[in-house]
């Protein structure tokens, strides 16, 4: 039973570290996440009744809908990073070149989400 | 192993027919890289808003343009593919829906629910003007 375990795991006691599926079990998370968030967002925004200036910034006005559209950025970019690891993992095989990619997909979507976050707290708080 | 050394090695993408399921996979996949880059347009609309009217205007006036229209009716199918695609993937993982005669069943069904749902979507972008 304990024949494939590693010595210092032996010692430690502690069992499987239990994250070993954890990527692909958030990319479900953030996909199931994301079918109400989608639904919602492409209907809403195809339901406003124009797209000039005045009306975007009064949609965006309201905290359910920033409230919301925040969620919708969080689970969007989490959900791209997790998926273009994958397509990196695929695609890319030597090591220096696959870290730098992952790494750069990964700051790239925590920079891209913070952006829009903060741009949605100052249209709707209005700083 | 040496008498096979010429013989194609399968499934030889040249030349060897993708079956519909194949080819809704890597859509999947191409359409997700897609999407990444189509969500910093989300981000870009945002920016453009919280800097003020004339950042809006000269980005809107793009996005209203007949490219970016058009870009935004493939960002729309695309998101559409991938999300009834995606809801495929979830029933796969509860492990429904592996049938032979289910997968091209299911294909044509992901592709038509992203057809009308796009139609949809644009429908009512031009009923509420």
């Amino acid at each position: 039973m304990n024949g494939l375990r590693t010595p210092l795991s032996l010692v430690k006691g502690l069992g499987a570290a239990k994250t070993g599926t954890g990527h692909w079990w958030m990319q479900r998370v953030t996909a199931l996440a994301l079918i109400p968030l989608a639904l919602w967002f492409c209907f809403s925004v195809a339901a406003l009744p124009g797209s000039d200036y005045a009306t975007v910034k009064a949609w965006l006005g309201s905290p359910f809908v920033v409230t919301v559209l925040i969620l919708t950025v969080i689970a969007t970019f989490y959900h791209a990073q997790l998926g273009l690891q994958v397509v990196i993992e695929d695609y890319i095989s030597g090591h220096g070149m696959r870290l730098a990619a992952i790494l750069l997909v990964n700051f790239l979507c925590m920079i891209f989400a913070t952006v829009a976050i903060v741009s949605l707290l100052k249209i709707s708080l209005g700083a | 192993m040496s008498a096979h050394k010429n013989q194609p090695i399968s499934p030889h993408l040249q030349v060897y027919k993708l079956p519909l399921t194949a080819i809704m996979s890597i859509s999947h996949r191409i359409t997700g890289v897609g999407l990444s880059v189509g969500a910093l347009l989300l981000v870009l609309t945002l920016i453009a808003v919280a800097s003020g009217e004339e950042a809006y205007t000269a980005f809107h006036s793009h996005l209203s343009a007949w490219y970016g229209q058009i870009i935004l009716f493939l960002f729309t199918f695309a998101l559409y593919f991938h999300f009834c695609h995606g809801v495929r993937h979830l029933f796969w993982d509860a492990g429904a829906g592996f049938n032979k005669e289910d997968m091209d069943k299911f294909s044509k069904l992901t592709l038509v629910s992203a057809v009308v749902l796009t139609l949809l979507t644009w429908f009512v972008v031009l009923v509420s003007g």
